[in-house]
């Protein structure tokens, strides 16, 4: 219940004389969600790239079911860990239907290129994040949020205990994100599958993920449950920003409410006029 | 706690069969786009064999293949037309895979097979083989050319996979683009400072399939095979790249592998086609296109569709070619060129072409 699924063990990270991450140590436990929070260029990106095997560790490595994940055929651990990059494009007239295909691949030999089992599970996925009635449709022709719910139906036939996203709300407006992490919510609770995701909104990511990991300069400043991440000096340090926490009316977790240039003039003014 | 099989909760819920009715409908075209373009190519290929600056009826034709009888029209179709025709068949299927596995790779539709600098060595070495050799036929010429072609891409890939992470579409595209560049200045220098080398060279440097024999399809037939297997193993992975590479290697595909063993193929391909034909322009931009908005972008179709198509745009182009100027011939080259732009124009006013 509790061993870890995915360990990154003294990660040093970068791109040329470059270094983004370094000294990184990060357990995620079986059948968690994870968010991972921090300001642009943090190496929150480039941590999830470097999990999911997506580019080379520098120093330290990356253990998944206890093995390092670079000494792991690729094609293994596609069968237990599914990644979805930032916005990833469709080529134009690609059927949903044949989208979702790809993500079988892993299960798949040239000997034995398409079976029931496939075509069984491309169907549930489709079903599960209620893309079925646009199988036929072309990717392309899908509005920003069923186009997330493709790529993550994808990422669902792929039929991984773990899977890692990156950003997946990026583009949508609120009513998408809710509705994109609501999947990423059963994904969890019903499927019991374990998530890592890079998150932006904070309030969000305080609501659908049970752990934060808040990184800045690309280290680890803070990590736990959201009430003990999310607080003032945390959003001081690590986003240099002042805001209030408050408690979300609906769901009971941390509200960031930042105060910005004029409210802040505002308090000094207030504090001293009392 | 970790649920074992791979599918979700939820399962075996209605919708199942409404994707399984449409794949099935989808296959069900593609299947007939094949069909349909088998019997152009029988068609096209019919023409080659009976139309010419001697016309042949298509019964003589066919009594000159199955009961040979040593006729002076069966000698025609015998020895001339049908190398021709299988050579104008197996070349159009090469630029066609070359040409769809080209702009796959780059992700790039307005990439060819050129861009790797294939034709541009091909080009470079036959013409150092009639000014520094004296070579001068068509036979002779089909060697240097296909080292040039070899040994250009192999130049092209050595330089593109320079910079860390291995060659990227970018890389190769201005490793092509400035090897081709060199190339065929080198190319044009010799071809200036000696009269006799241009006469020579002029009529390969068009692209034609005339005046070639059985012997020249039996040369490059091993690597025009080897390049369409390639080919055929390389279309899964494609469709995977086609995702962006994060996809495909979070699916479990070899990034790099594929990618070789596509440029390997396109090499293959193209350098058996310019070798056999001289450059050949158009089938490898064009087709890939007008195959795509038949088949969709699933490799495991575009690219025999591709093969296909070029096959049928080569021969029609060919026939068109000696019929044009009768009793002259135009060559298959220019053809393409004449009706290789207008058409190309039309399909951008049509609509865009497909981004990938």
């Amino acid at each position: 219940m509790t061993t870890p699924r995915l360990e990154a063990r003294d990660l040093q990270l970068g791109y040329g004389d470059h270094v983004i991450v370094d000294g990184l140590n990060l357990d995620v436990l079986d059948g968690t969600v994870t968010a991972v929070i921090g300001p642009n260029g943090c190496g929150k990106s480039t941590l999830l790239r470097a999990l999911a095997r997506l580019m080379p560790t520098r120093r330290g490595h990356v253990l998944l079911d206890g093995r390092r994940i670079d000494r792991t055929p690729t094609r293994e651990v596609a069968k237990v860990l599914g990644v979805l990059p930032q916005n990833p494009i469709a080529p134009e007239g690609l059927t949903v239907a044949d989208l979702v295909a790809r993500g079988r691949h892993p299960h798949q030999a040239w000997y034995r290129q398409w079976s029931s089992d496939d075509e069984d599970v491309v169907a549930e996925a489709l079903s599960w994040t209620g893309m079925d009635q646009f199988a036929e449709r072309t990717v392309d022709a899908l509005s920003g949020g069923q186009r997330q719910r493709v790529w993550i139906s994808m990422a669902l036939a792929q039929g991984t205990d773990v899977l890692l996203l990156d950003e997946p709300t990026t583009f949508l407006d609120l009513a998408h994100q809710v509705e994109v992490l609501d999947l990423v919510e059963r994904l969890h609770t019903e499927a019991g599958r374990t998530v890592v995701m890079v998150l932006h909104d904070l309030n969000l990511a305080a609501r659908y993920a049970k752990r934060l990991v808040a990184m800045r300069g690309g280290k680890v400043v803070a990590d736990g449950p959201p009430d003990q991440v999310l607080t003032e000096d945390m959003l001081r340090t690590v986003f240099d920003l002042d805001a209030q926490i408050v408690l979300d009316p609906v769901a009971g977790t941390p509200l960031v409410v930042p105060i910005g240039r004029r409210h802040r003039a505002l308090e000094v003014v207030a504090a001293d006029a009392g | 706690m970790t649920t074992a099989t791979a599918t979700p909760a939820g399962a075996g819920l209605p919708g199942a069969p409404a994707g399984q009715r449409g794949a099935v409908a989808l296959r069900r075209r593609r299947r007939l786009v094949i069909l349909g373009l088998l019997a152009l190519l029988a068609v096209a290929a019919l023409a080659s064999l009976a139309v010419g600056a001697k016309p042949i009826p298509l019964p003589v034709v066919w009594d000159a293949i199955f009961f040979p009888t040593g006729t002076e029209d069966g000698i025609v179709v015998r020895s001339l037309r049908m190398p021709r025709t299988v050579l104008g068949i197996g070349v159009g299927i090469a630029l066609g895979v070359a040409g769809a596995l080209m702009q796959g790779h780059t992700r790039n539709p307005l990439a060819d097979p050129g861009l790797l600098g294939v034709s541009a060595g091909a080009a470079f070495l036959v013409v150092i083989g009639i000014y520094a050799l004296g070579v001068t036929s068509l036979f002779g010429y089909v060697w240097f050319a296909f080292a040039g072609a070899l040994a250009a891409s192999v130049l092209v890939f050595v330089l593109g996979s320079l910079g860390r992470g291995g060659p990227t579409p970018v890389t190769l595209a201005l490793a092509g683009v400035a090897v081709s560049a060199l190339l065929t200045a080198l190319t044009s220098a010799l071809v200036l400072a000696d009269t006799n080398t241009l006469d020579a060279f002029r009529f390969w440097a068009v692209g034609s399939v005339a005046g070639r024999d059985a012997g020249t399809v039996v040369q490059v037939a091993p690597f025009l095979g080897l390049g369409l297997l390639l080919a055929a193993v390389n279309a899964p992975g494609l469709n995977l790249l086609a995702l962006g590479e994060d996809i495909a290697r979070g699916l479990g595909q070899p990034v790099q592998l594929t990618r070789w063993v596509g440029l390997i193929a396109i090499t293959l391909l193209t350098g058996a086609a310019v070798a056999a034909c001289g450059p050949i322009g158009f089938v490898g931009l064009v087709v890939p296109h007008v195959a795509r908005s038949l088949t969709g972008p699933d490799h495991r179709w575009l690219l025999p569709a591709s093969g296909l198509a070029g096959a049928v745009l080569l021969l029609a182009a060919d026939v068109i070619g000696r019929v044009l100027v009768r009793p002259a011939e135009l060559q298959v080259g220019i053809v393409l060129a004449l009706v290789g732009a207008p058409f190309f124009i039309a399909l951008v006013r049509r609509r865009r072409p497909a981004s990938l």
